[in-house]
């Protein structure tokens, strides 16, 4: 359903057309969702949508009064923009209530061809600032931007006091740790590309060693974590493996964590942001049902000035920690 | 082949380095160092900048009394207000290029001549092309970029009169965060972070558990551990359209380096002969070029794979 006058819009991923009816049924006001190819930033197999299954599920999802989003948030390949600009046309042509894209170039492109499109910013383009944001409103006439996770809550509002556009925010599920479609990080260890070829540390290029009572996981040529068996192993994210500095082995970059910021909504309502928007179209539609049922009770909760409930959601939280990331200034 | 018309560039330090340290550092790209043009300016964190401010005008000075074209390279990271003016007033107070590392420079850069660093998204010739209209007159382009897009993005830029220029020596920036790991390494707090990234002046090694060399953290920025050494590929560079090749200053003797650079660029020297020389300026430390080769980033190939 789309929301109230007034609510916060939830926007909930759709990995398949079978989880984009889950995603529509558990209380999504939007669904988001990609072409299955590397033109979007889940390209992974078996997962996304070909155009026939984008054009009927558009149209179920309309039918029932939400709206559906197409990511096509990867970088174009130089040399093969065609399958990018076929990816606007196709979305557009299905129906889509608006494309989101990060790259310039098509962002340049997709104004110019296709007028009557609505644009949102991606998150992959990182537009951290007001000056950042509004050079897009005013270039390509972007009506939403997808704001990066390195800004705090308060650092929304001041954003929100200087900028023409909607905003959109991560509440809940995987936490990049870097700013977003600036990181060459599972590109170096594997050779593939999260920017261009739309997955970060596939698991194509994850093994698994036993070494007696320790189990070892890699990424391309490099060993990301050591756990004893029978301990909780986290999928082997690059930047949420653990190193050694001076001798020290810690988790650099992050713990192993989600971030669910579903206490935060009121601040973020206050501070002006349109959309909240929950990761994870690579997610089994069992956890979306759940993460998109307890949102939208929050949501709920908010509007009627009820308390949301916490914690709702450990247990779909990686090894059932969670983190408010970099909304909160304390996590830098 | 003859890759003469190569250009050699200077990237920016990306480290904190001391005060007299990058004084004389600067010195000596001025009095000694074969390049045309060099990047400078504070590109990872906002806080390191209030220290360099003397410095920098001075070594400014300097370069350009060498006959060096001096471009101000500006923040990778833009959030907050003192930033963005920060990025602003360069942009409005600097006759020369200024450097764009983040679409906010480029924002405020737009309608006038400007460069374009290694930290802004082009991947594609219709990003080139855009960003030319906006004034761009050169472009570093991302380290993650295969030889094929290069060549592409080349071709479409130089009938657009813009320079291509690629990062050819050093760690490698691979990624920034909000989050400063130098920091959090030491147990600190990033507002309160007493600037131990002074400390390391290649960054700080981070290696995995089974002790491969991995990664270098650099206040928010994460590098590379390997240095980028794209020696032996100047000719097919060269090729691919490629006009400059920048040099991103390390502790090593940087000038050296850059010799090496000009003496491959100028055909006088075999690229991997020149290589071997190289590994003795820097030491243990290992190289990578597997990034133009289509690759993991990290490994280092001498010769293209038919």
């Amino acid at each position: 359903m789309r929301p109230a006058k007034g609510s916060l819009e939830l926007v909930c991923p759709a990995g398949t057309p079978a989880a984009l009816d889950a995603a529509v049924a558990a209380g999504a006001d939007t669904v988001y969702c990609g072409f299955n190819d590397e033109t979007n930033a889940r390209n992974f197999p078996g997962l996304n949508f070909s155009r026939a299954e984008l054009a009927d599920s558009i149209a179920r999802a309309h039918a029932r009064g939400c709206n559906v989003l197409v990511a096509i948030n990867t970088f174009p390949r130089a040399g093969d923009v065609d399958l990018w600009h076929r990816a606007i046309a196709d979305a557009e042509a299905a129906g889509a209530d608006a494309v989101i894209l990060a790259d310039l170039g098509l962002l340049a492109h997709a104004r110019e061809k296709h007028p009557n499109l609505r644009l949102h910013l991606s998150v992959q383009a990182a537009a951290a600032n007001p000056d950042a944001i509004q050079f897009y409103v005013k270039q390509f006439g972007v009506e939403r931007v997808v704001l990066p996770r390195v800004v705090t809550v308060e650092e929304i509002a001041a954003i929100h006091r200087e900028i023409t556009c909607e905003t959109e925010v991560f509440v809940f599920g995987g936490l990049c740790v870097m700013a977003e479609g600036r990181c060459l990080l599972s590109s170096y260890a594997t050779g593939k590309s999260p920017n261009m070829h739309g997955a970060c540390s596939p698991a194509g290029c994850i093994s698994y060693r036993e070494e007696g009572s320790t189990f070892v996981s890699r990424l391309g040529e490099f060993t990301i974590n050591r756990v004893t068996k029978g301990e909780p192993a986290a999928y082997p994210t690059l930047c949420k493996g653990r190193f050694v500095i001076d001798g020290k082995a810690t988790h650099v970059f992050e713990d192993p964590a989600s971030l669910d910021a579903s206490q935060l909504l009121p601040g973020l309502k206050a501070a002006g942001v349109k959309a909240l928007k929950i990761e994870g179209r690579q997610r089994s539609r069992a956890y979306a049902d759940a993460v998109v049922k307890a949102f939208r009770a929050a949501v709920d909760s908010l509007d009627r000035g009820l308390e949301i409930r916490a914690g709702a959601l450990a247990a779909l939280t990686e090894g059932g920690a969670t983190t408010g990331g970099a909304y909160r200034k304390t996590w830098r | 082949m003859s890759t003469n018309t190569m250009k050699l560039s200077l990237g920016p330090v990306l480290f904190n380095w001391p005060n007299d340290i990058w004084s004389d550092f600067y010195a000596r790209v001025a009095d000694e160092m074969p390049v045309e043009r060099v990047y400078i300016g504070e590109v990872v964190c906002s806080k390191r900048e209030p220290f360099r401010e003397q410095a920098m005008g001075e070594a400014v000075e300097r370069l350009q009394r060498a006959g060096k074209e001096v471009v101000l390279s500006t923040l990778a990271l833009v959030t907050l207000p003192r930033e963005r003016h920060r990025v602003v007033a360069t942009a409005e107070d600097w006759t020369g290029l200024v450097e764009a590392n983040d679409i906010t420079a480029v924002s405020a850069l737009a309608g006038r001549p400007f460069a374009v660093g290694p930290l802004v998204n082009v991947y594609n010739e219709g990003t080139m092309r855009t960003l030319a209209g906006y004034g761009a007159k050169t472009v570093c382009l991302p380290p993650e970029l295969p030889l094929t897009s290069i060549a592409v993005i080349a071709k479409a830029a130089a009938p657009l009169g813009v320079d291509t220029e690629l990062f050819a020596f050093g760690r490698v920036p691979l990624a920034v965060s909000a989050r400063c790991y130098h920091a959090r390494v030491h147990g600190l707090h990033k507002d309160s972070c007493q600037f131990v990234c002074a400390q390391d002046l290649d960054g700080l090694a981070v290696d995995t558990l089974d002790g491969e060399r991995f990664l270098a953290v650099n206040g928010i920025q994460t590098m590379s551990q390997t240095y980028a050494n794209l020696l032996a590929d100047v000719p097919a560079l060269a090729a691919a359209g490629v006009t400059a090749l920048r040099l991103s200053p390390h502790a090593c003797d940087m000038v050296a380096v850059a010799k090496l650079f000009r003496e491959v660029a100028d055909g006088a020297r075999d690229g991997a002969e020149a290589t071997t020389a190289l590994q003795g300026l820097i030491g243990d430390a290992p190289m990578s070029n597997g990034f133009l080769h289509a690759i993991p980033g990290a490994r280092y190939q001498l010769r293209a794979q038919a």
